[in-house]
């Protein structure tokens, strides 16, 4: 697309040429945003080449440019899906209206904290990411760790363009806030959950990217059907990027999987990690770990949030245009909740539950996946199998924060979940073995003892290709 | 009848934990969610309802009397992220109005308990929001003297009520803004208007909070505070032992509920109850060390907690009674005797709570939304303490009848030490014109007939006894027939004659304003704000200003 200003400080295709305010002020911010990017971004290879894509334009095909570039060299920018000519609101309570291409002010402190919670992942991802390059398995995956990256840098670069272009001084306050907070930090933690905990392992890391980034897509998709143009539009083309995020993140525990397959096969009986690889119910209880933190995020069961956001036709639902109703009025969701010590079926006003139909969404994808994962063990003709643990299960926002339940979902009692806590979730005892395996592999086209390379690599480029000139 | 009962005790306290160590006490809130006063909502986010803070009273009340040793009280919460929510809004929206008037009565009344607490008891308070503090949490945390907001990027203060219910903050928060914290009004016109509140140093720069601490240093740093205030606190008469005050329970017998000094009597059919308050029987104490060991027993601390329990009762549970008829019945002079005692001794500590103790029943009266008829009759006992209830009727009736003649007689007590909520004693707010007519009826310490009474102004009528039971059963009828709500605000508005007061702003707003939109259909109608939180539809405005 010929709108695309690739060659100005800051690319976009948002014409920052013409609004002179927006590009100081964006420029203003560019500087602290390198800083961050140098202090709390990757821990190696900052000035390396990596075999990275850029967005270059929007277009469907032909977006992608891939080449190597030192990483702080890395052309963030701003990019917005196509506008469409005379897009309407298509749900909630102003369905039919022309879409918002301002703010309207009686929205724009939620839609504010919309953006500011969605834009603090961003960055806290990346903190979080920070030193596992020194550990990775292989070239091919030090490369998508980078990818992904610096392509949550240009997601926070989107999410900030926004702040700065609507919402005035306490949107640029905002925008420095989020290069303040820090994932993990006890003054300043990251503002969700999910994103404070420590992700220092490759398990993990696949893990994250395949259940705590698969929230992000969610949450971008059901954005991306905003009533207000412009978040709709970042939200599109933020999507676009993400499902690398969740390849990366589905296909490398798949690959970990296949390789416990394969020396389960080989050494019946044995246990997994004196084989020196990652035996099932680590990953299960890794699995356990970040799926329930990522439940999580999509907010309470019951809540007059997602009322407001929806009714304000601010946030719709997954694919909204493919339903048959645009309202979600008149109708109800049932919700189990704990009451009187049980479980219960609660009659729930849908506009109220929505964070649970998108759950609903989320946890179907997830499936989708561990059935995939599963495939790699009847391939080999194992009986093991991995399981999505219930939506119940360690939960620490909604419904279900207060009580404790087992994987399947059953009321048990806090000393009941103490005395399983080791065999639920990862101990240290755990994460100190895996620690141990996560052994560097910088090799052209070699890869680690505890997974498998992937089939193909990137770009067309063969595995064996040096996606990080460490040299 | 079923009265409601007041009475807490720490020991089971629901939703706070309350610790003394030395000079210092913690207060933690740590609501239990399932444990609503009524059933039908839960207690999200530390948020609160009357059984909530029923406790908070029992708490103040309790360091007033029973740790007479705290200088320092620190008011904070445990939940991770959240000080208090405020008033439970699913509580409010399924409240009548009389109710949701009455329960923010007695939640000013407890705050402004709190802040009395703080300056006549040389006690500092210190809010320790240890996260969010929304709506009525941050009116708690503003009704302490000084707080401390941790700065973790994500707790605030605010008052969401008006952008998000279209209700105004209840307990007093407004008016604490610009008059006790001096917030600039356009400043607090901002903070008021943004759901979200302000976080650290936003609220520290617009006044909002006294400090910010980061999330590792919080703890610490309060605690250093708290230390700081022990150390810095003036020597105080208020020292240990204390004293433990015993549950306030009545009887009830059909439509009565009696105390021991205190009798309320109902009469449903004409919506008239009779207030009667009786004078000591028996020795009482005669200076602060007998006081200390009789304790709650003593009259004169027992007749002013059944005096509030009653008064609790009627604005709770008697919502139809709209006359109270007040009268008292004794010995006039066992009642001087024990003023005698309060202002001879005022310096004992003790004796100093008692006295803030009657005060603060009595101006629980004067805030009382019903109308108070005193009727002073042979066998009454209107002298010096009791007197105030006179002077705090809307109208006293004085029987004049030369074969029973009826006295009333004034003390120390009435010049000043029982205080109105605008500070001035009754007597002073009576005689607002005529401030040597004050003077004049506090010159006279002997017994007082009804026509000298008449004559100093000390009563409205003075009915001989032919006219007597004809004028007092027309005056009580016609006043029960008459418009409930005009009559409110009618004696609310001839009450508080004279100067205002941070107290009698809050409760004036409260009545006229808070009560006002309460009933109005942008925050209660069907398509009102509060009717719908938390509900799928989103509220209709009738746009017209009033």
């Amino acid at each position: 697309m010929a709108d695309v200003d690739r060659f100005s400080r800051i690319p976009n295709n948002v014409h920052l040429n013409d609004d002179k305010r927006l590009q100081r002020a964006l420029e203003a911010w560019q500087p602290a945003y390198l800083e961050w990017w140098k202090e709390m971004g990757p821990a190696m290879a900052q000035e390396k080449d990596v075999y990275l894509r850029t967005a270059t334009s929007v277009d469907a095909d032909g977006w992608a440019h891939f080449d190597y570039v030192k990483m702080p060299e890395y052309r963030w920018g701003i990019f917005l899906a196509e506008q469409a000519g005379d897009r309407k609101i298509h749900f909630g309570d102003n369905i039919g209206q022309p879409v918002f291409n301002e703010v309207p002010g009686e929205y724009r402190n939620i839609l504010r904290r919309i953006i500011v919670t969605q834009a603090d992942t961003e960055p806290a991802s990346v903190e979080q990411q920070r030193r596992l390059a020194f550990t990775a398995p292989s070239l091919l995956d030090m490369r998508n760790l980078f990818q992904v990256n610096v392509e949550e840098g240009r997601h926070l670069w989107a999410m900030v363009y926004l702040l700065h272009a609507f919402f005035g001084k306490d949107g640029r306050e905002e925008a420095d806030e989020l290069l303040r907070r820090r994932s993990g930090d006890p003054d300043k933690p990251r503002i969700l959950g999910a994103f404070n905990q420590p992700c220092n392992d490759w398990i993990s890391f696949y893990a994250f990217t395949m259940f705590t980034d698969r929230d992000g897509k969610y949450q971008l998709a059901s954005l991306a059907e905003s009533g207000f143009d412009p978040l709709a539009r970042t939200c599109r083309f933020m999507l676009t990027e993400e499902a690398h995020h969740l390849s990366v993140g589905e296909t490398g525990l798949m690959r970990v999987v296949r390789r416990t397959a394969e020396l389960m096969k080989a050494n019946p009986g044995k246990d997994v990690r004196s084989l020196g690889g990652v035996d099932l119910a680590t990953i299960q209880r890794v699995i356990n770990f970040w799926y329930t933190y990522s439940l999580d995020l999509f907010g309470g069961e019951i809540s007059s949030n997602s009322a407001d956001f929806f009714a304000a036709s601010l946030k719709g639902r997954y694919q909204e245009e493919r339903r048959d109703e645009h309202t979600a009025m008149n109708q109800v969701k049932i919700v189990p909740v704990v009451e009187n010590g049980r479980l219960t079926n609660k009659e729930v006003p849908l506009r109220n539950a929505l964070n649970e139909v998108l759950r609903d969404d989320y946890v179907e994808d997830c499936e989708r996946a561990v059935r995939r994962w599963n495939h790699e063990l009847e391939k080999l003709g194992l009986e093991e199998r991995l399981v999505l643990p219930s939506r119940r299960f360690h939960r620490h926002q909604g419904e279900y924060a207060r009580n404790c339940f087992d994987p399947t979902g059953n009321l048990i009692t806090p000393a009941e979940f103490e005395a399983n806590r080791a065999k639920w979730l990862p101990s240290e005892a755990d994460m100190a073995y895996l620690r141990s395996i996560m052994q560097p592999v910088h090799g052209i086209g070699q890869i680690a003892h505890w997974t498998s390379a992937p089939a193909r690599g990137v770009d067309s480029k063969p595995f064996d290709f040096e996606y990080v000139r460490l040299g | 009848m079923e009265p409601i009962d007041f009475n807490r005790h720490p020991s089971s306290y629901l939703h706070w934990k309350l610790s003394v160590d030395g000079a210092i006490a913690r207060l933690v809130m740590e609501v239990q969610e399932e444990k609503p006063w009524r059933p039908g909502y839960p207690l999200k986010l530390n948020s609160y309802d009357l059984g909530v803070d029923m406790e908070l009273a029992d708490v103040v009340q309790r360091l007033r009397f029973e740790h007479p040793d705290v200088r320092a009280l620190v008011v904070t919460s445990t939940r991770d992220k959240i000080f208090c929510a405020g008033a439970n809004i699913y509580m409010l929206q399924s409240s009548s109005h009389p109710f949701k008037v009455n329960f923010c009565k007695y939640t000013n009344e407890t705050r402004i308990g709190l802040e009395e607490f703080a300056r006549e008891s040389g006690v500092r308070t210190l809010a320790a929001l240890n996260g969010t503090a929304s709506g009525g949490g941050y009116e708690l945390a503003i009704a302490c003297d000084e707080i401390h907001l941790i700065d973790d990027g994500s707790s605030a203060v605010s008052f969401p009520e008006t952008p998000l219910l279209a209700v105004l903050p209840g307990t007093g928060g407004l008016t604490r803004l610009v008059d006790k914290r001096k917030i600039r009004r356009d400043v607090a016109d901002v903070f008021c208007t943004v759901a979200e509140g302000f976080r650290g140093a936003k609220a520290l720069k617009t006044g909002l909070v006294d400090a910010v601490h980061s999330r590792s240093r919080f703890e610490a740093k309060v605690q250093e505070r708290l230390q700081q205030i022990v150390a810095a606190a003036p020597k105080s008469a208020r020292h240990g032992p204390g004293v433990v005050l015993p549950p306030v329970r009545p009887t009830v017998d059909g439509d009565t509920l009696r105390y021991e000094h205190v009798t309320l009597e109902v009469s449903p059919k004409t919506r008239v109850a009779t207030l009667t308050v009786r004078a000591p029987k028996g020795p009482q104490p005669k200076d602060g060390a007998e006081l200390l060991a009789a304790g709650g027993n003593a009259w004169a601390i027992a007749f002013a907690r059944q005096l509030d329990d009653a008064l609790l009762q009627l604005r709770f549970v008697l919502d139809t009674v709209g006359l109270v008829l007040l009268k008292t019945e004794g010995d006039a002079a066992a009642v001087l005797a024990v003023d005698e005692m309060l202002a001879k001794h005022a310096d004992h500590w003790l004796v100093k709570e008692t006295t803030l103790l009657i005060g603060r029943v009595l101006r629980r009266l004067d805030l009382t939304g019903r109308s108070f008829f005193a009727l002073i009759e042979p066998g009454s006992c209107f002298a010096g303490t009791l007197l105030e209830l006179a002077l705090a009727a809307d109208r006293s009736y004085m029987l004049n009848d030369p074969q029973r003649p009826v006295h009333l007689q004034l003390s120390a007590m009435n010049a000043g030490k029982l205080p109105m909520p605008h500070g001035l004693s009754r007597l002073d707010c009576r005689f607002l014109g005529a401030p040597q007519k004050a003077k004049e009826a506090l010159a006279v310490r002997e017994p007082i007939d009804a026509e000298q009474a008449e004559e100093l102004a000390l009563v409205t009528f003075a009915p001989d006894e032919i006219d007597w039971d004809d004028e007092v059963r027309v005056a009580i009828e016609e006043r029960a027939a008459m418009s409930p709500d005009a009559l409110t605000g009618m004696e609310a508005s001839l009450r508080f004659a004279g100067p205002e007061s941070m107290e009698t702003k809050i409760f004036g707003r409260l009545s006229a304003w808070q009560n006002w939109i309460f009933t109005r259909p942008n925050s209660t109608g069907d398509e009102g704000a509060l009717s719908l939180y938390g509900r799928p539809e989103r509220p209709v405005f009738d746009y017209r200003r009033t």
